[in-house]
């Protein structure tokens, strides 16, 4: 039996099954990080010095190169779903493939981030403003990571499905561009919060 | 998208190298306004509200054109309505806490 709704729309909702269950867990995702930045106000408010002294400073110009590098992976997202609207397989590729490419650079300028302050000695406990910073960027991190894998399936043996039902898999690169929007939307927020203010 | 033209889909991706575009240069502007913020040495209030409202044009852009939302189906912000609400509740929890008079007794 085929699962219902996976490419046209239920006439109540509107959307196609995996759009309104993608829509619903990016809700809870704004809750988790939502829980995470008023813990942030909770802890700036609490503090008359911020950062607390002693914090080293964090590096602004690789944390810019990143946002720039995320921008760059969204529109690259959203051009490999345009390329299947044209029914482009290669355009499909290749654009998704950029996104794939993107992710591993912000991985690997993160890693070297995170490889900079820890080879220091600059770990979570140092204070409360480097406790913040691990755990909001390295839940980030896990975003990335997880997106990357959805993705990296789609580029390879999972685009196969295009031969066999071209809709469907629209419909997931859809799902999988607005998760990885999403994830450049947390960047967007986090990197004046915790690299500039 | 899938039912849309060729054309239509062509005039979609010139919104979205417009979109991109005004990204990188906000992204240039936040960067400079953090350094202003910090050579000037300005309130922290001051760096709050610019840094963040740069980050709201920003993730509107993004929200409204790369995710759709701004074509979107009512459903979409039935749910979106219902997460600002408990959203708002989360962020004023810490307000909340510290208005808390039973912590003072």
């Amino acid at each position: 039996m085929d699962i219902p709704y996976t490419v046209s729309a239920r006439k109540d909702t509107g959307l196609y099954n995996g759009k309104l269950g993608l829509w619903l867990f990016l809700a809870s995702e704004v809750m988790l990080f939502g829980g995470l930045f008023s813990a942030l106000v909770l802890i700036r408010v609490g503090n008359a010095v911020w950062p607390p002294a002693g914090t080293p400073e964090l590096n602004v110009a690789l944390a810019t190169f990143n946002t720039a590098v995320l921008i760059t992976s969204s529109v690259t997202a959203i051009l490999s779903w345009a390329s299947l609207a044209k029914k482009d397989l290669g355009g499909f590729k290749k654009y998704m493939g950029i996104t794939i490419v993107c992710g591993f650079i912000f991985l690997m300028a993160k890693s070297f981030e995170y490889y900079g302050k820890l080879s220091h000695g600059v770990v979570p406990s140092t204070n409360v403003f480097m406790g913040v910073y691990y755990t909001m960027t390295f839940l980030h991190v896990l975003h990335v990571i997880g997106g990357l894998a959805v993705m990296i399936y789609l580029w390879g043996p999972g685009s196969k499905m295009w031969h066999t039902n071209p809709g469907r898999f629209s419909n997931r690169i859809e799902c999988t561009g607005l998760y990885w929007h999403f994830v450049d939307l947390v960047w967007i927020f986090l990197f004046p919060v915790l690299y500039l203010l | 998208m899938s039912e849309h033209s060729v054309e239509e889909v062509n005039k979609h991706i010139k919104k979205y190298i417009g979109v991109f575009i005004a990204l990188l240069v906000l992204t240039a502007i936040t960067v400079a306004a953090g350094l202003l913020h910090t050579t000037l040495q300005m309130s922290v209030a001051v760096g709050i509200i610019i840094g963040l409202s740069i980050a709201i044009v920003k993730g509107t852009l993004v929200a409204g054109y790369f995710m759709h939302l701004f074509d979107e189906k009512p459903l979409i912000f039935w749910i979106l309505a219902f997460m600002a609400f408990f959203f708002f509740v989360l962020l004023l929890l810490p307000i909340i806490t510290q208005s808390d008079s039973l912590s003072t007794m």
